[in-house]
């Protein structure tokens, strides 16, 4: 009996549509159907391909298929698999902390800095710790921005410093106290085991050693950062990928005003 | 070749003429400075190697003993080699007692000149002898094997632990990658040392030391044997230890390595003084030891926009040609580099690319073009990622380019997965065996998209590179008008390892290196 892809006998499910019994979708209402993809450090044979379909029943996919099989050496093993996810959440009592700000385009910006603040703001960005990435911070901050939103260079009201990659936190610090930053963003592009997380904890532990956590609006960003995670690190907010510099230039404007900061 | 562009030759020619009053204005304050990594790598020619018990490498010990004492103008090969005279130390001898605190430079009586160059003169050839041999047994190796035909299938490990780091790139070898690329820790090319020694700790990628050199060409010929090709082995010659990663990838027979001219000024702010006298030391070492480098422009569009600076990719290219000759170094080691970095909802964009990477093959006929993939524009949508690598693969195939970084469906997201790389593999392999000989069918429309884009980006290249002729490259630099960075010529990272020569310098390595190849 093949569980395969076109399998359509085990309809037995209820197909209505119920939030507090969410399950991913394939094609029918609740046939929770995903797919994924992993390697295993085994030879490419009947046995490793078991091996396959009983890790993705403990991921708990029911009647997994292993659609595709292939050695990537002789020890090592890439398998597809598909199943049906036994598993459901509660949509309805999810909530999610967002960036709550109504996002401005860079004229607005620069009018609600003048009649709130009535002085340029400064913010100081860099790629912080190892990370060479300058991808991230170039796209918020550089003048032409990204995707068509202009980064921070380009606004009027706001004088913008890219300190660029590899910066480390103390020395992020030290510019951000010199070049009397209002807002310090820190981005974080590519990280492995982590070490982002790391990195991003340590300048605020260093902030809050020196009494100065208070003295910055300080802000994440990069692939891997939430705004719920930037704020259980300590940060004021946390920007993920697809928003741009008018979304972190609204916010920490606003935070600003909020905190009666001129 | 016929061209398919009717590109402007005349343009061109001009252009290289730039390029080339460029580089001969910086070749004259090359010839006249040396800076400590040079002078490292003096001494790793000569042998020494190890560090002290604060595990600092010999090569950085002797360099500072000389700077502090004001003498590193002479040149370490003078100052070792007047020990030597003195003594009868080897050079490694000599190094561990300044260690040791048991020798003084300054202080060792200071023999003519013909005689320090007797005493360093055995110790120079038997380096040279041992590149010679590298280089011989990788001809070896070529003529058993052959080599490949078409892009070489280039890929990059990341572990940070070089055994890890073996396990991945053997597999990869054996899923048919033809050049490994063990990608340095983040920060490595801001250290002013090389690390020693066997590492397993790193972010982002793996220390790059002598020591793990050898553990993975010793794995990449082993791999290499047991499927009958010779796999490569890549490394990063950039940084504050440029020269120094040359030397030991010269004695370690490595195969490929970046070496941009500019690359380090732009993107890791070292000092455009430093930057520009390391880059020369080691393209002559990368030169003599076959090796091919590859340069940097595909960063240029990381941070600048690639429809609108492509021309910046190209005066670049020139301008590393032309450094790169003054090394003595010969086009068919000339990876210049460039990527297919365009916004893909802009449309006309694979036209574009096409006509850049065409170009590029046109005007650099002999250069082995290093293409690089699209990184920008990935998005963490892995599916539409491997669609972009395969356009990416597919203007490689039809433009001839030679040495292929192939673009991971998860960039943006890790570094690669053992199957992330497989995968690029295939997607690879597939594309350059079914469209195989499609470039030599195609002609391009007389006046079309690709022939007007590729016309327009040279005369714009050409005219950059008459505006860098007139302000000297220093100043152009200073002024951001390469990758929207601005450098200032006494800013940056390591300026204080920049030292005039003296009248009486000796580099034997310079002398016996340039514009000469082992083994031929």
């Amino acid at each position: 009996m093949s569980s395969g892809l076109y399998n359509t006998h085990k309809n037995d499910f209820d197909t209505t549509l119920d939030l507090t019994k969410l399950k991913p979708y394939g094609d029918t209402m609740n046939d929770g159907k995903v797919q994924t993809s992993f390697t295993l450090p085994v030879k490419d044979d009947a046995r490793g391909e078991e091996a396959a379909r009983q890790i993705a029943k403990k991921m708990g996919l029911e009647e997994p298929n292993v659609a595709f099989h292939q050695a990537l050496d002789k020890e090592f093993t890439f398998y597809v698999v598909y199943g049906s996810c036994v598993h459901s959440v509660n949509y309805e009592e999810i909530h999610v902390v967002t960036v709550e700000s109504d996002v401005m385009s860079m004229e607005e910006t620069n009018e609600y800095i003048q009649k709130n603040i009535g002085r340029k703001v400064v913010m100081v960005g860099a790629s912080t710790g190892t990370d060479a990435h300058t991808v991230g911070i170039d796209a918020i901050m550089n003048r032409k921005g990204f995707a068509g939103h202009y980064g921070l260079e380009r606004y009027d009201m706001i004088e913008a410093y890219n300190l660029g990659s590899q910066i480390p936190n103390e020395e992020f610090i030290r510019k951000g106290l010199e070049l009397n930053a209002d807002v310090l963003l820190v981005s974080q592009t590519v990280t492995q085991k982590d070490v982002h997380i790391q990195n991003l904890t340590e300048l605020i532990e260093l902030l809050e050693a020196e009494g100065l956590r208070d003295r910055f609006i300080v802000v994440c960003g990069g692939a891997r950062v939430t705004h719920e995670l930037a704020k259980e690190l300590g940060y004021d907010a946390g920007f993920g990928s697809g928003t741009y510099a008018d979304d972190v230039a609204s916010f920490a404007v606003a935070e600003m005003v909020k905190r009666g900061i001129k | 070749m016929e061209s398919k562009l009717n590109l402007n030759m005349e343009l061109v020619a001009k252009a290289r003429a730039s390029a080339s009053k460029i580089a001969d204005d910086v070749q004259e304050f090359i010839d006249v400075h040396t800076t400590v990594a040079v002078e490292r790598t003096v001494c790793r020619l000569l042998g020494i190697d190890g560090v002290n018990d604060m595990d600092v490498p010999l090569p950085n010990v002797v360099v500072d003993h000389l700077q502090e004492r004001g003498l590193l103008a002479g040149g370490a090969a003078f100052y070792v080699g007047n020990a030597m005279a003195e003594y009868g130390l080897t050079p490694q001898q000599t190094a561990e007692k300044i260690a040791a605190g048991e020798l003084d430079l300054a202080k060792v009586p200071v023999h003519p000149a013909d005689e320090v160059r007797a005493a360093v003169d055995p110790i120079v050839n038997a380096t040279l002898e041992r590149i010679n041999k590298n280089v011989g047994q990788r001809n070896e190796f070529l003529n058993e094997f052959g080599d490949k035909e078409g892009p070489y299938l280039y890929i990059i490990v990341a572990t940070g632990n070089i055994y890890e780091d073996i396990i991945q790139a053997k597999a990869g070898a054996k899923q048919g990658a033809d050049i490994i690329a063990v990608i340095r820790t983040t920060g490595q090319s801001l250290l002013d040392y090389v690390p020693y020694g066997a590492t397993t700790e790193g972010f982002g990628g793996t220390y790059a030391t002598q020591e793990n050199f050898r553990l993975m060409r010793a794995a990449l010929d082993e791999v290499g044997k047991e499927q009958g090709r010779y796999i490569r082995l890549c490394n990063y010659c950039s940084g504050l230890c440029m020269p120094e990663i040359a030397a030991m990838g010269a004695l370690e027979r490595l195969d490929v390595m970046l070496n941009d001219a500019l690359y380090g000024i732009l993107f890791r702010d070292i000092n455009m003084q430093r930057t520009i006298v390391d880059q020369y030391f080691s393209r002559i070492i990368n030169g003599y030891a076959g090796v091919i480098i590859n340069t940097g422009e595909d960063n240029y569009l990381t941070t600048d926009d690639a429809i609108t600076s492509a021309h910046t990719v190209l005066a670049s290219q020139f301008l590393n040609e032309a450094f790169a000759l003054r090394a003595g170094m010969r086009e068919e080691q000339m990876g210049l580099g460039h990527a297919f970095e365009m916004d893909p909802s802009v449309e006309n964009t694979f036209l574009y690319e096409l006509a850049q990477a065409q170009m590029a093959r046109e005007i650099f006929p002999k250069a082995p073009l290093k293409y690089m993939p699209p990184t920008k524009f990935m998005t963490g949508n892995i599916f539409r990622g491997h669609i972009q690598d395969a356009l990416f693969n597919m203007v490689a195939i039809l433009t001839g380019q030679r040495l292929q970084l192939l673009g991971m469906m998860t960039e943006a997201i890790h570094t690669p997965f053992m199957s992330d790389r497989a995968l690029a593999i295939e997607n690879a392999q597939y594309i350059f065996r079914t469209m195989k000989d499609l470039g030599a069918e195609l002609t391009y429309k007389d006046g079309g998209i690709i022939q007007s884009r590729a016309n327009d980006v040279l005369t714009k290249a050409t005219d950059l590179l008459g505006e860098i002729e007139e302000l000297g490259l220093f100043t152009t630099i200073e002024k951001g008008i390469f990758a929207d960075v601005k450098r200032p010529k006494d800013g940056g990272k390591g300026l204080g390892g920049v030292v005039i020569k003296s009248a009486e310098y000796f580099n034997p390595f310079i002398e016996r290196m340039k514009g000469k190849v082992a083994a031929e």
